[in-house]
Formats: C-alpha cells, sequence, structure tokens
C-alpha cells in the first residue's frame, strides 16, 4: 500500500513545531520583539499561495474573482514582507554592547 | 521548473527562515538571521514565478501590486516610532490573517489553479485544510484589529464582558466546527460564507473581553494564530516553505503566550476568559487613605542616587507612554560619570507585549549587557543601594509573595523593596492595572516621586549636575 502525501506533509509539519519549540526557546527574551516581527514577516510567505491566485486567470481575462482576491492577498502579504523584514532590521541595529573605552 | 525542483527551493527557503530565527539567540548573530529570512524570502517568491509556466500579463500586475504593497510596508516600517511597535505587529498580525483568508477564498474559487478539483468538485483533504486556513486567518484578523485598536487607544483598553458570554462563544466555535462537517458534505459556496462571516465574529469576540495589560498575551496569542493559518494554507499548497514556517511561527507565538501567562502567574484560560481585576477595586478602597506615604521631589531623588554606589533601574509601560527612554539614558549617563554602578531590570510582563523594554532601552542607545531579565538580577536588589521605579507597578509589588488574598499572588516579581531605598515614579497613588494597591507605597524605605516620568527623569538629571 502507498503512502498518502499527506503523510509526508504531516511529518514536515510536525517535526517543524518541534524545531520552532526549540530555536525559540533559545531566542534570548531581550529580543522577543523582533522575534515577534520576523515571524511576522515570514508568514507571509503565504504570498506564494497568492500569486497563483492571483496569476491564474487566462490572457484575456486577467481580472476573474478568484484573481482579484489573489492580488488583493499579494498587497497585504507585501506590505508585511517588506514592513516585517525592515522594522526588525531597524530594531536590531539598535541593540548595541557596551563601549569599552570610555 | 519543475515540481520537484520547486519543492526542494521551497524547501530551503524553509530551512533559511529557520535559520533566521536561530539568529535571535544573541543580538550578535540576529542581523545576520534577518537576512537569511530575507533571502528566504526572495527564493521563495521568485521559485514560484519560475514554476507558473504559462505567464498571463497578469505578470506586470502582481509586480505592480508587489511593488506598491512593498513600498507602504517600508515606509511603515521607517516612520513607526518604537513605542508604537506593538500596534505596529498587532496590525501586520491582521494583514497576515486577512491574507490568508483571500487566498483560501482565491483556491476556493478557482481549484483548478491550484490543482485541487474543481469548483463544487474539491478533494475532501484539501477542503477541509483550506476551511481551517480560512477560519484560523479570519480569527486572526478580527482578533488582531480589537487588539490594535485597543493598544491604540481608539477603543477602552477595559475588558468588555456580558452575561453569557462564554455560553455564546462556545455556541459559536461549535457552530464553526459543524459548519465544515457541512461544507465538506455539499460544497456549497454559501456555507463558506457563512464560516468566513462566524470565523471573523469569533475573533471579535474572543479579544473585547481581555484587558490592556493583558495584550502581551494577546498579541503573542495572535501571531501563533497567524502561524497556524498560513500552515492550513500551506497543507492546502502542498507547500513545503509555507507548512514549515507556518509550523514555526506557531510554536513560536504559543511559546511567547506561555512565557507571558507564566510573567503574571495566570493560566492561558484565565487571561482568554478576561476580565481580570474587575471585582477587587472595591475591597482595596477602604483602607487606602488611611496609610502615609513619603513623597519627594526631584532633588531628593538626586541627592539619595548621588550618595548611592548602585543603582537598579526598573522600567514599565509608564516609561513607554511618557516617552521617557532617552531622558532616562541621559540621567543614567550622569550617574555614570558619578561612578555609580547602574543596570536595568526588566520583568517578563513589563510593556504590551514581550521585549517592550528591551527594544525601547535599546533605541535610547542603553547597551543590551546592561539589562538584565528577572531571575538574573533579582538577588541583586538586596545589595543594592537605590532601585529606581519608572513607570513598572504591579510588578514591583511585594503583596504577591505575601499577600494570599491578593489576586496578583504568586506572580514573580522584582524584589526592589529589598534596596536600602525605593524611588518610584508615578503619577498618583492610584493602582495598577490588576486594581491592587501596592504595599511599596507605604513601606518606610520608599520615596514617592509624583510627576510625569519624563519631566520627573529631566528634573532629576539637572539636579544632579
Amino acid at each position: 500500500m502507498e503512502i498518502d502525501p499527506f503523510i509526508f506533509r504531516l511529518s514536515i509539519f510536525i517535526l517543524s513545531i518541534f524545531i520552532g519549540y526549540y530555536v525559540v526557546w533559545s531566542v534570548t527574551p531581550s529580543l522577543h520583539t523582533p522575534l515577534m516581527s520576523v515571524t511576522n514577516a515570514i508568514s507571509s510567505v503565504i504570498i506564494v499561495g497568492a500569486i497563483i491566485a492571483g496569476l491564474a486567470g487566462n490572457s484575456e481575462n486577467v481580472f476573474n474573482i478568484s484573481s482579484i482576491f489573489g492580488f488583493l492577498a499579494i498587497f497585504l502579504a507585501a506590505i508585511n514582507i517588506f514592513g516585517g523584514f525592515l522594522v526588525t532590521q531597524r530594531m536590531l541595529q539598535m541593540y548595541k554592547k557596551k563601549k569599552k573605552d570610555k | 521548473m519543475s515540481a520537484n525542483l520547486s519543492a526542494i527551493f521551497y524547501l530551503i527557503s524553509g530551512i533559511l527562515f529557520i535559520l533566521a530565527l536561530r539568529g535571535l539567540s544573541s543580538p550578535e548573530t540576529s542581523r545576520q538571521g534577518n537576512l537569511f529570512g530575507i533571502l528566504g524570502m526572495i527564493i521563495a517568491i521568485t521559485v514560484t514565478f519560475l514554476s507558473i509556466e504559462n505567464f498571463s500579463s497578469g505578470f506586470i500586475y502582481v509586480l505592480i501590486i508587489l511593488l506598491v504593497g512593498g513600498s507602504i510596508g517600508a515606509f511603515i516600517a521607517y516612520k513607526i516610532p518604537m513605542t508604537a511597535m506593538p500596534e505596529l505587529v498587532a496590525g501586520f498580525h491582521s494583514l497576515v490573517g486577512l491574507a490568508a483568508v483571500f487566498v483560501a477564498i482565491a483556491a476556493f474559487l478557482n481549484p483548478e489553479a491550484f490543482n485541487l478539483g474543481s469548483l463544487g468538485n474539491i478533494k475532501l483533504g484539501s477542503l477541509i485544510e483550506m476551511s481551517i486556513g480560512a477560519t484560523v486567518g479570519a480569527i486572526t484578523f478580527s482578533g488582531s484589529i480589537i487588539a490594535f485598536l485597543k493598544l491604540q487607544g481608539i477603543m477602552s483598553g477595559a475588558p468588555i464582558t456580558f452575561k453569557g458570554q462564554h455560553f455564546f462563544n462556545a455556541l459559536i466555535l461549535i457552530s464553526i466546527i459543524i459548519l465544515i462537517y457541512m461544507l465538506c458534505i455539499t460544497q456549497s459556496s454559501n456555507l463558506f460564507w457563512f464560516l468566513l462571516a462566524v470565523s471573523f465574529l469569533i475573533g471579535f469576540l474572543i479579544i473585547i473581553p481581555i484587558g490592556g495589560a493583558d495584550m502581551p498575551v494577546v498579541i503573542s496569542m495572535l501571531n501563533s494564530y497567524s502561524g497556524w493559518a498560513a500552515a492550513g494554507i500551506g497543507f492546502t499548497l502542498e507547500n513545503t516553505a509555507l507548512i514549515i514556517t507556518g509550523a514555526l511561527v506557531g510554536s513560536s507565538g504559543a511559546i511567547l503566550s506561555y512565557i507571558m501567562c507564566k510573567g503574571m502567574n495566570r493560566s492561558f484560560f484565565n487571561v482568554i476568559l478576561g476580565g481580570f481585576g474587575a471585582k477587587d477595586q472595591s475591597l482595596n478602597k477602604q483602607n487606602k487613605e488611611k496609610k502615609p506615604v513619603k513623597s519627594g521631589n526631584a532633588e531628593d531623588a538626586a541627592f539619595l542616587m548621588k550618595n548611592a554606589s548602585s543603582v537598579i533601574i526598573v522600567p514599565g509601560y509608564g516609561m513607554a507612554v511618557a516617552q521617557a527612554q532617552h531622558a532616562l539614558r541621559e540621567m543614567v549617563d550622569t550617574l555614570k560619570k558619578n561612578n555609580i554602578k547602574v543596570s536595568y531590570a526588566i520583568h517578563p510582563v513589563a510593556g504590551r507585549m514581550p521585549g517592550h523594554m528591551n527594544v525601547l532601552l535599546a533605541e535610547a542607545n542603553v547597551p543590551y549587557d546592561e539589562v538584565f531579565e528577572l531571575e538574573n538580577i533579582n538577588n541583586d536588589f538586596s545589595n543594592t543601594d537605590v532601585s529606581f521605579v519608572i513607570g513598572a507597578n504591579d510588578v514591583t509589588n511585594p503583596a504577591a509573595k505575601t499577600d494570599t488574598a491578593s489576586p496578583i499572588y504568586g506572580m514573580p516579581v522584582l524584589d526592589v523593596e529589598k534596596c536600602k531605598s525605593v524611588l518610584f515614579v508615578k503619577r498618583s497613588l492610584s493602582p495598577g492595572y490588576a486594581g491592587v494597591d501596592n504595599e511599596l507605597f507605604y513601606r518606610d524605605n520608599t520615596l514617592m516621586l509624583f510627576s510625569d516620568a519624563k519631566k520627573m527623569v529631566e528634573d532629576i538629571t539637572k539636579a544632579l549636575e
């Protein structure tokens, strides 16, 4: 009997939860705010679904109802991707060590 | 590009996202981690473009929308003040949630594009995954909107409760499960819209009874939801990058919620069921007026600190509200010039989101190795001369250790009262969000400084010079 591909995806999912668990516990508490903004940015990888939906229309009819929802999702996810990564970068730039020389 | 090759690339971008989170284990590696994250995103988007073979003219629209959305995001990222970070994150969560809903709608209306069957005849597994993704996405969206409005102060931070609330919410949650079940049987689009509407409603109802100061838990929880929504969509689209990311974000948010709950010694359900502290206020009012309080001015505070050899600063949400972080750092600079050792003590739930205080201090150029978490600094209070509490309240209340009747009993607190003297900057004697009177105010070694936090700190700096 063949294994349903769903089981493989489920395995990836569960193993990733474990990876997430151990990786996130090792994040230093002072970086919890950047952690939230960067997880927010990477969860916008949902844009891949949005792009497929947006480009699903044929050449004569680019805007059918399904592709419009795709375009809207691209717009929202794009705000998140750029906003999320840039604001994380901006925050991380501010974390500095004590200067040795006074 | 073949499906197998793109799957490999999606796996690579998933791994890069893991490395992005791994980088956050220390500030030195964090910037590099963020670059890994950006690289992972670029790979995922490029591969998606390449895997679509017949480019319609829609391609150009996708690029335009990507750039417009991106510019708006970049603009927000550069303009936002650091004190508004909780609102920003809540707002961004709502966008992820809504994007998940839109992708699910697109997939429902045009399943051919995603190889999920045809309209009205979608594969059962995909339909279940899609409805779960859409439901969680919708809850994330409406919940985050409420969190955003509460944080922004547009909506009152006070818990909104009504009779039968929990029963009503439970009813809605059950009806969501029934709706998904019926949707799978009938494939009816009307049921799909109805499911979305109900999910938006429950997201709204879950967050309204939660008070403003419980926001650290709420934001972390919504962070987690946005991950599960992404994972649900990832299963629908059979996309590894999305599944990995969803799992990472989901568990990250869950861990943060756990840490925040622990910081308040409350169970997750206790927070979610809401309505904290509403009952106990009347009890505390009776004996409040009688106790004497010592209060002082900026000169008194400056005198105390000048004669100290070590000072611990305890910042809280009030510092963020007063935007006092820069003025505070200037005061600390002056103290350091007088050879006084200064460190900062951060309670896990200080502020309105995890790590809120750390970001504000970093913004004010406070080196991160002077900033300590509760468990690393709590033993130092007993051999410190002065602790300077600015904008924090409940997290310093010694009653949490002694008074079993107190609503905050058992919550881990900073042992500021063990210092030789405590300076407490506050506008008035009003209790904190928990509605609990702070015993610390009436201690012999406490000097209250009644003023706006920023103004007081500036005055102290002047008096020190």
